[in-house]
């Protein structure tokens, strides 16, 4: 029994050392660097200086926001019809979602210039029906069809996970007690994919709010993100104690914004008890 | 009607996901160094992907970091989740599970700058000036591949009957054995399934990669990105035409498959 319970505790020491040393240790130095100086003297600098960039977050977290919630009204109505649709239509779809989350995002995010350009396809293509020439590179919109296109998937694929697996009988006896479509829908299929649109929500919302290439390509460097200026400050200005202090804030801002969306979950399966 | 509507609507949603893949097949073929104007049908560019150098190192650079990343982390990631799986105290295994979360739940761009911090303060402790390079790739790589192991194989742990292992204990097996004949039988697929992820996590990862790596050891994405600062020629688009049927094939082939095993199933519980 005694060798047992050693080779128990050794099984796990690798990976409990693994973390320490690369989870918990990389999470100490950033709070480390914002607090210090280049000499290592500790100082609030860093933290002062974050002031200047309060407009970068706010546009960091405003284009997120919006990327998301035009996600969320895209991806919902697909995930439905795919969790209706016979079984090889709903894999031949699910296929299409995610084959090109296998691709480089840097390349396809980088077509969309000669898709949105001014003298680019769409506009080429305006062009023949009499519309355009649009200005639609190099703006705020472009910036957040780049998060869009970039995260939709991880929108469609949690909410039609939960949906493929949702009791249709459920929305049967609904329609018995006299419920119409519109109630159905806010009423049972709702509260019952919410897991589904609250993961898709995270994993849409985070990846945006910290993205860097996206605004760089898309909106020509004019809007920057928390991302650019993080990117900017390893990458070009070499002040890694200003960054680490930018990398601080946004690693707290999204630990809230978690449990923010944790308690609201939480909420709404302790009301649909109720 | 409302099935028009709704193919409708996915072929909306298929156009908006394809449309720039779309753009990239075809500039692939392009005549002339255009990525905007299509002049001419020509396969240049794709002779000249085979003769680009700093591409063809890059794209092995890629696979080994993949293929050793992945497998360090199924090693690793599969004695975790046995070990996580036999911790009786609840409080342990749930903080030990919350810290196997982080690098799945934070930007990639702080899991990557809080790891290039790390190696860059080690490397002044110990004097190097360039530690970043292989090594430190892969650290990273094993890093934010182990969450998704752990994750695939723990659920196949907790199916797996824990009185099995005891069962061939009492029969004479050491604990090792009792693990290799019994227990690693029934999480196989949860490890494969781990493998798949890392390993398909490792090829595509640009942003962590980005920060922890340096001038020695530079990795597909990396260079694609050093090339998008500046004009993308079309055997970018090339490369990424031929990745692109690679993972369109693939795909196929493992729908194909699964719809074969599942009828297999069907017709066995029908007999």
């Amino acid at each position: 029994m005694k060798q047992s319970s050693a080779v128990k505790s050794f099984i796990n020491a690798p990976y409990l050392l693994w973390s320490v040393l690369f989870i918990i240790a990389p999470m100490i130095m950033v709070v480390y660097y914002a607090f210090t100086d280049r000499n290592g003297d500790w100082t609030l600098a860093n933290i002062t200086a974050l002031g200047a960039y309060s407009q970068t977050f706010i546009r960091s977290i405003w284009y997120a926001f919006v990327a998301t919630l035009i996600c969320l009204v895209l991806a919902y109505p697909l995930a439905y019809i795919m969790s209706r649709s016979s079984m090889s239509k709903q894999r031949t779809i699910m296929m299409l979602v995610m084959l090109p989350m296998w691709m480089n995002f840097l390349i396809r995010t980088y077509s969309w210039i000669t898709l949105l350009a001014n003298t680019g396809i769409i506009n080429t293509l305006l062009s023949k029906i009499g519309i355009g020439p649009l200005h639609m590179i190099n703006t705020p919109g472009a910036v957040i069809l780049g998060m869009i296109y970039n995260f939709l998937p991880y929108m469609i694929l949690p909410i039609y996970s939960i949906m493929s697996k949702l009791d249709y009988r459920l929305v049967e006896a609904a329609q018995d007690l006299g419920c119409n479509s519109f109630g159905v829908l806010k009423r049972v299929i709702f509260p019952l994919s919410l897991p589904g649109v609250i993961s898709g929500i995270t994993m849409v919302f985070v990846p945006s709010v910290s993205t860097f290439y996206i605004s760089q390509k898309l909106g020509g460097g004019k809007y920057l993100l928390v991302g650019d200026s993080i990117e900017m400050q390893f990458q070009s200005a070499y002040n890694y104690n200003l960054g680490a202090s930018l990398s601080l804030v946004l690693m707290v801002m999204i630990i809230i914004c978690m449990i923010i969306m944790n308690k609201f979950a939480d909420n709404e399966e302790g009301a649909m008890i109720i | 009607m409302k099935k028009a509507l709704s193919n409708f609507y996915i072929a909306l949603i298929m156009i908006f996901l394809y449309a720039p893949m779309l753009v990239m097949i075809v500039l692939s073929f392009n005549a002339s160094a255009s990525t905007s104007v299509m002049t001419g049908f020509s396969l240049k560019w794709y002779g000249e992907l085979f003769n680009d150098t700093t591409t063809l190192a890059a794209l092995r650079n890629t696979l080994v970091l993949a293929v050793v990343s992945s497998v360090i982390s199924i090693v690793i990631g599969t004695a975790a989740a046995v070990g996580i799986n036999n911790i009786k105290k609840k409080w342990l295994q749930s903080s030990i599970l919350t810290v196997t979360n982080v690098p799945m739940m934070n930007p990639e761009i702080v899991t990557g700058v809080s790891l290039m911090l790390l190696f860059v303060f080690v490397g002044k402790l110990v004097g190097m000036s360039d530690v970043l390079g292989f090594p430190t790739l892969l650290i990273a790589h094993v890093t934010f591949n182990l969450p998704y192991v752990i994750l695939s194989v723990l659920p196949k742990l907790r199916q797996t009957d824990t009185h099995l292992a005891e069962a061939a204990q009492d029969l004479g097996c050491t604990p090792v054995q009792s693990f290799f004949k019994v227990i690693l039988p029934n999480i196989s697929s949860g490890i494969i399934t781990g493998f798949i992820m890392a390993f398909t996590l490792s090829l595509d990862d640009f942003i962590i990669s980005y920060f922890v790596s340096g001038p020695k050891f530079q990795t597909l994405p990396i260079v694609i990105f050093s090339m998008t600062k500046k004009k993308v020629k079309p055997d970018m688009y090339a490369l990424s035409t031929l990745i692109f049927v690679a993972v369109l094939v693939l795909l196929v082939l493992m729908n194909i498959m699964q719809v074969r095993s599942e009828k297999k199933e069907q017709s066995k519980q029908e007999l």
